[in-house]
């Protein structure tokens, strides 16, 4: 379709933010670069990333939390929920090719099932009809597709704007976007409102997560990259046992960290990063 | 029925009326693990849930409610020692006295925290996947309410003779074990500034929480 002039210059405007970004990172990587004494190996970028981190944060609290306490206090329930409920119809779609590709059969019928009993029975969505017969969700996405089929996850790398996420993730990202349903509204405008309106939504129903959190870690950055690890992991093993905690020690004694320095300058302790289950591929 | 088939029966009897006493007498005294976990998870979610106060953000009562009733069957001692990692057998017993102290304000707030948003939820106690001989399990949970599941799987001890005899000693959110978190948010803290570093970062992050 040809471009209107108004696409034309946001694409432009997208573009040089882009580039902006790009450059702000290569500054922060550049700068950051040598701070680090204890490098860990999960998070080799983890200079560059504590700045993206705090770009997200000032972008939270300066647009994206305000809004979505706004958008929490003010609109009814019953409207919160069928936005929500709309939205994550669509994810289910997407969760069902997802969980097809896995080879998750029943999981796949499940998610199937959601989206054709909510699309058909629940005004396109906005009625949750499948939860009310008990069929339950099976979120999947295509980072988690790839896990499955054996790509390690890489290092921890924080997005602008989309927050954690690993080297896989990211890669995967582009083809979450690009089959998302949303991405399929013609009109622009429209298009810009669902994107808003799902951020907004999500955000609202994080809120009261985040606080806990923020209230819980004495490192929000590190907290939120061990925290993300270790879930995105439980995400892709799901119904497997689950991975036991890496060398849990009685009293301190830990034979399994094995010729672990106790002088205080050594190295951290990068066990729970290194020692994937046994039992798994790589993640 | 002569004397000596008697004498065997009585003496088969006394052995088999000895057997009952062994096998459950591991269990008899203490309760079932995942009964421990359903019972307590039970007991507070319905004080907390449709206390007007609690919704409303006051944390006090959720915290003593945590204190009194989930507190006694977590080993607070071995969680520290676990989170604070190799640093904790050159820790004095004053620093470790302090660091178990400070960690369990901040767990037992951040806990009543989490507790306090619940309005609808219900747990449902996963079966047991252990031996009856095993010393430590995992007992799985979930949560359900509004929104998707949450996960919730507790690592217990066998403690016989203390308490339900059973105690907590790690905790699994959404599939992030705490202690592990926790662990490396310490290291960090302990290469930096110490332990008293440590001490002094946790005694901050209590005091800003109080005031928050």
């Amino acid at each position: 379709m040809t471009k209107t002039p108004l696409m034309i210059r946001s694409e432009a405007v997208a573009g040089g933010a882009a580039r902006l970004l790009g450059l702000l990172a290569l500054a922060l990587a550049l700068g950051g670069c040598a701070a680090l004494a204890n490098p860990n190996p999960r998070d080799p970028l983890e200079p560059l990333n504590r700045g993206v981190s705090q770009f997200n944060e000032g972008v939270d609290s300066v647009v994206l939390r305000p809004v979505a306490t706004v958008y929490r206090q003010n609109v009814p329930p019953i409207i919160r929920t069928g936005v929500a409920n709309f939205f994550g119809n669509i994810s289910d779609a997407w969760s069902f090719v997802n969980s097809l590709l896995q080879f998750k059969l029943q999981d796949a019928g499940e998610n199937l099932t959601r989206v054709s009993m909510n699309t058909f029975m629940g005004l396109g969505g906005i009625l949750d009809v499948a939860s009310g017969f008990n069929i339950e969700r099976h979120r999947e996405d295509f980072g988690q597709t790839l896990g499955r089929w054996g790509v390690p996850a890489g290092p921890y790398i924080v997005l602008p704007f989309f927050g954690p996420s690993t080297l896989r993730d990211t890669l995967a990202l582009p083809i979450d976007r690009r089959l998302d349903l949303v991405q399929r509204i013609d009109a622009h405008g429209w298009r810009n409102t669902a994107y808003t309106l799902r951020a907004v939504d999500q955000r609202s129903n994080l809120l009261r997560a985040s606080s806990v959190l923020d209230g819980a870690a004495l490192d929000k950055y590190s907290f939120t990259r061990d925290a993300h690890l270790q879930r995105r992991r439980a995400e892709i093993f799901e119904k497997e046992e689950p991975p036991a905690p890496p060398a849990q020690p009685g009293e301190g004694a830990e034979p399994a960290r094995g010729a672990q320095p106790a002088a205080p300058g050594g190295a951290q302790p990068a066990v729970p990063s290194g020692s994937p289950p046994p039992a798994a591929p790589a993640r | 029925m002569n004397r000596r088939f008697l004498g065997r029966l009585a003496a088969m009897l006394l052995a088999l009326s000895a057997l009952p006493g062994l096998v459950p007498a591991a269990w008899a005294a203490d309760e079932a693990p995942d009964a421990l976990i359903k019972r307590l998870s039970d007991e507070v979610l319905n004080a907390t849930r449709g206390d007007k106060s609690i919704q409303a953000g006051d944390l006090t009562k959720v915290m003593a409610l945590v204190d009194s009733k989930i507190m006694p069957n977590v080993n607070f001692q071995r969680m520290t020692a676990a989170a604070v990692g190799p640093a904790w057998r050159q820790a004095t017993p004053e620093q470790q006295k302090r660091l178990q102290e400070e960690f369990k304000v901040l767990l037992v707030r951040t806990y009543s925290g989490a507790l306090a948003q619940v309005n609808d939820e219900t747990v449902t106690v996963k079966p047991l996947r252990a031996a009856p001989t095993d010393a430590e399990l995992v007992v799985r949970t979930e949560v359900r309410g509004r929104g998707d599941p949450i996960q919730l799987d507790y690592r217990l001890e066998k403690t016989p003779g203390q308490g339900a005899g059973w105690k907590i000693y790690n905790l699994n959110v959404l599939g992030v074990w705490l202690v592990e978190t926790y662990r490396s948010q310490f290291a960090q803290e302990i290469n930096a500034k110490g332990l008293d570093g440590l001490i002094a970062a946790l005694a901050d992050r209590n005091k800003a929480n109080r005031k928050g």
